[in-house]
């Protein structure tokens, strides 16, 4: 044994020093902060919505974040139910409740696309184009087989070879709107994807 | 100080805050009402961020087929062919996180804070402190925890700790478009069930119940059963889960006798140090064998090669 007294109360009272340090607080401390988890819709911008998926119509609050100052670029972070809304209140199906998925999917149609007969390619077009398309064949197709008179003669004002889809989430309003629009053309084929 | 009170924290001796008074929250399931849309599921990776690999269909309605690190709550479904009425049942359970009272995970984990339960009764992981052993795995006695192959911690429902802070409901009970899924306190949430139990008696199922299993101290997310006696047959229910006896053994006995006997060594180690000190080698050289080999002269070496 090569300690001696000096060496032995030196011993003790460095052990002793550290273990006050300790004790005292020098030891670092556990971060309380970190155990909560923070709620991620603070200050993000709510803009309610209808569910474009069937013709239930369910209400919805999108949450997106940046406050809409001129350098930040808005994206939705969150979507889920309305809860004021009268038709769910708050509540939506699997579909719904996956709609943020939907929002950003790469495969999402962003603007219209025409793909001419005979070719395999789709063609993107500007609104103004697809719609001044969609009038003028719509137009000469109902100039070339609208019916006016069926084989008794009577009067019927109907054209069968054009049906229209429309969406199944409109308002009463927009759906009163659409549904005016086709029947004065003389349009009977008419329907909405109410389930997709 | 936490916007909610912690409880109990895992590995930690120190005592809790315990002045503030919180109610505990109650999930409640209605096995009844569940139409098995799993609009549940979607609403819980949504708000979690949680995007499970796509899997492969195996033949049952359950997507995916197992909970997992990125699938916290999970539809499983079982089919009952009733003896008493001949029916077939589809018994549809949600399935996730009980978030027991007297946590199995927590009792098991090693790492201090890692698991926390709070005052409200939620039970969460904090995986900044997750040592990733799967302690909490084999503690839990409904199977719930998972660890992630990705970062090797462990992952679970976390009763969506963050909205009922600030006094939201769950995600997958605010998505639930039959309501089978509620939230609220326990105690309306006991109220609710029997209600519920009393309307499942009167169509005819006799044993419906509620399950708050006692064996784990109840439950903060709770089932109401038509066939309460009979909880294995929502895909495996357990009939009276406990904490494993090897948790407590090892836990209440083994660790703090290991724990003395890791000090005692530790002490006897020092005052053997101060007692005795250490094992020197002599310095002096031991003469020992001398490097080049004296043979003997005394010895004759016969070779029968050697021409005389």
């Amino acid at each position: 044994m090569d300690m001696n007294r000096r060496q032995f109360f030196k011993v003790c009272g460095v052990g002793l020093g550290a273990s006050s340090l300790a004790a005292l607080g020098m030891a670092p401390p556990p971060a309380y902060a970190e155990t909560i988890r923070h709620f991620k819709l603070a200050n993000t911008r709510e803009t309610r919505n209808t569910c474009p998926y069937c013709s239930v119509g369910c209400g919805l609050i999108m949450y997106s974040r940046g406050d809409g100052a001129k350098n930040v670029v808005q994206e939705i972070v969150h979507i889920e139910g309305d809860a004021d809304h009268p038709v769910n209140r708050g509540t939506l199906c699997p579909k719904g409740a996956g709609l943020l998925d939907f929002v950003h999917s790469p495969n999402r149609l962003k603007y219209p696309e025409v793909r001419e007969a005979g070719s395999n390619e789709w063609k993107r077009v500007s609104w103004d184009e697809a719609l001044g398309r969609i009038a003028t064949l719509m137009k000469a197709d109902r100039d070339a087989n609208f019916v006016t008179h069926n084989a008794n003669g009577q009067t019927v004002n109907r054209w069968l070879s054009t049906g229209f889809l429309a969406a199944s989430a409109s308002s009463n309003e927009a759906g009163y709107i659409t549904h005016k629009v086709v029947r004065s053309l003389g349009m009977l084929a008419f329907d909405n994807q109410a389930r997709v | 100080m936490a916007s909610q009170d912690i409880t109990a924290r895992s590995a930690t001796t120190t005592p809790m805050p315990q002045v503030r008074q919180v109610g505990e929250v109650a999930k409640l399931i209605d096995t009844s009402k569940c139409i098995g849309c799993k609009a549940c599921q979607v609403a819980c990776s949504e708000w979690n961020e949680l995007r499970a690999e796509v899997g492969h269909n195996v033949g049952v309605y359950d997507n995916p087929n197992d909970l997992g690190a990125d699938s916290w709550t999970l539809i499983r479904f079982a089919e009952y062919e009733n003896p008493a009425s001949g029916n077939l049942e589809w018994l549809i359970r949600k399935d996730g996180c009980m978030h027991c009272a007297d946590p199995g995970c927590l009792k098991a984990c090693p790492s201090p804070g890692a698991i926390v339960k709070y005052a409200n009764g939620i039970v969460d992981f904090n995986q900044d402190k997750c040592i990733g052993c799967g302690y909490c795995i084999s503690g839990c006695p409904f199977d719930v925890p998972r660890l992630s192959q990705k970062d090797h911690k462990a992952y679970k429902c976390t009763l969506c700790s963050d909205r009922v802070a600030v006094g939201l409901e769950p995600a997958c009970v605010k998505t639930c478009p039959t309501g089978a899924i509620v939230f609220g306190s326990k105690q309306d949430m006991q109220m609710h069930a029997a209600e519920r139990i009393e309307d499942l008696k009167e169509r005819g199922f006799a044993q419906a119940g509620l399950y708050d299993p006692a064996g784990v101290g109840g439950t903060h997310v709770m089932y109401v059963l038509h066939h309460a006696d009979q909880p294995s047959l929502y895909a495996g229910l357990p009939e009276a889960p406990a904490i494993s006896p090897l948790v407590e053994l090892w836990k209440g006995v083994t660790k703090p006798l290991a724990l003395l006997a890791m000090g005692a060594a530790v002490l006897a180690g020092f005052f053997h140090y101060v007692r005795v000190g250490p094992n020197r080698v002599d310095e002096e050289p031991d003469p020992g064998e001398p490097t080049v080999h004296q043979v003997d002269p005394s010895v004759h070496v016969v070779d029968p090669n050697k021409q005389p």
